[in-house]
């Protein structure tokens, strides 16, 4: 999102600044799902093999 | 840039939901419930969370090749009624990020579908992607009457991609699957084509209805509602769908063809026989694969 501020250094809306944090908060929770679904799919295809690992 | 143009725009006030609509969330739904059915077809063995995280990946990637058709579509979607209130032609979102999110999603779904199950899976979704948005949307849909034939082959591939997760294979059931879909398509969007000709023709889109007319349209769509129940025996003739399925699948064809008769043989400037198909068309898919996962959940057969 280019934000009109960044080009213009006109301050945000207080009703702008909310969407912004909304945005940033949906981009977070992306974020953090897609580790968690990363880490599920490491441990569960590895299954019994994480407790007969080498080390 | 002027003042004005400045404030004309409304870009910093997109929220999450703006985001999501680029993604197609109805579209999405159908894909889900029939990679859902593939899955639940297929025999093997892979972990119900893999499962359900394979299918979250599939459904991303249906969401991903929606933002990408935005993109490339938003000079169409801004004359056409039943699309001008999208993101893009609302001005809400720009361009360039619906291509981003929709790039950016197509390889974080296809990485997450070949670690959650495996490598025909994943390919079979880059590839399904790539259809949609490239041989479809770029290419066929603006160039020839059957874009919607050909392209149909994405919508009908997401079974056979739910079917390779959990199996790692794609057997003739798993393209049954694939036959019903790709041949309900065309009846189903020429039944809308039907009834918003205008929207189509203004967007100077090459359509069946604008192209060949009405009644070489109506006729077309009642020989695909004949071709379609009898794609919707092949289930049951090849042994993967028993009585349940067959008898629902008989109740259901008899409505389509029903109703695409009456398309058909409509006077020329009635519109309610497109519209009604239309809407049922919905309901047939939807009824046809929900009668087959029942079945196969219910144990009724096989």
């Amino acid at each position: 999102m280019a934000d009109r501020a960044d080009m213009t250094g006109e301050a945000l809306s207080p009703e702008e600044k909310t969407k912004r944090g909304q945005r940033n908060l949906a981009i977070a929770l992306g974020l953090g799902v897609f580790v968690l679904l990363v880490f599920l799919v490491t441990i569960l295809r590895l299954g019994g093999s994480v407790a007969e690992r080498a080390f | 840039m002027t003042p004005v143009a400045i404030k004309s725009d409304t870009y910093a006030l997109a929220g999450p939901r703006d985001y999501i609509v680029l993604l197609k969330p109805r579209v999405m739904s159908l894909v889900i419930f029939t990679a859902l059915v593939g899955m639940a077809a297929a025999p093997g063995g892979l972990h119900p969370a893999l499962a359900a995280i394979s299918l979250l990946a599939i459904a991303v990637g249906a969401g991903a090749s929606g933002a990408l058709n935005m993109w490339w579509d938003a000079d169409i979607d801004a004359v056409m009624a039943r699309t001008a209130s999208r993101p893009i032609p609302m001005r809400r979102v720009p361009r360039a990020e619906a291509a981003a999110l929709g790039g950016f999603l197509t390889a974080l779904s296809v990485a997450l579908l070949a670690l959650a199950a495996n490598y025909l899976a994943a390919g079979l979704l880059a590839f399904t992607i790539f259809f949609y948005v490239v041989i479809y949307s770029m290419w066929l849909k603006r160039l020839t009457p059957q874009n919607i034939v050909i392209g149909g082959a994405a919508g009908a591939l997401p079974p056979v991609i739910g079917w390779a997760a959990v199996s790692g294979t794609a057997p003739l059931e798993a393209w049954v699957l694939f036959a019903i879909i790709f041949i309900w398509t065309p009846p189903h969007f020429w039944a809308l084509a039907l009834f918003k000709k205008g929207d189509y023709a203004r967007a100077g889109i090459p359509m069946m209805p604008v192209v060949k007319g009405a009644r070489a349209t109506r006729r077309q769509v009642f020989i695909y509602a004949l071709v379609l129940v009898a794609a919707s025996v092949a289930p049951f003739a090849i042994g993967m769908a028993g009585a349940f399925y067959i008898a629902a699948a008989a109740v259901l064809g008899a409505g389509f063809v029903w109703l695409a008769w009456r398309v058909l043989t409509a006077a020329e400037t009635d519109r309610q026989p497109a519209m009604r198909l239309f809407r049922f068309s919905m309901i047939y898919l939807f009824g046809i694969f929900a009668a087959l996962l029942f079945e196969r959940l219910a144990g009724l057969h096989g």
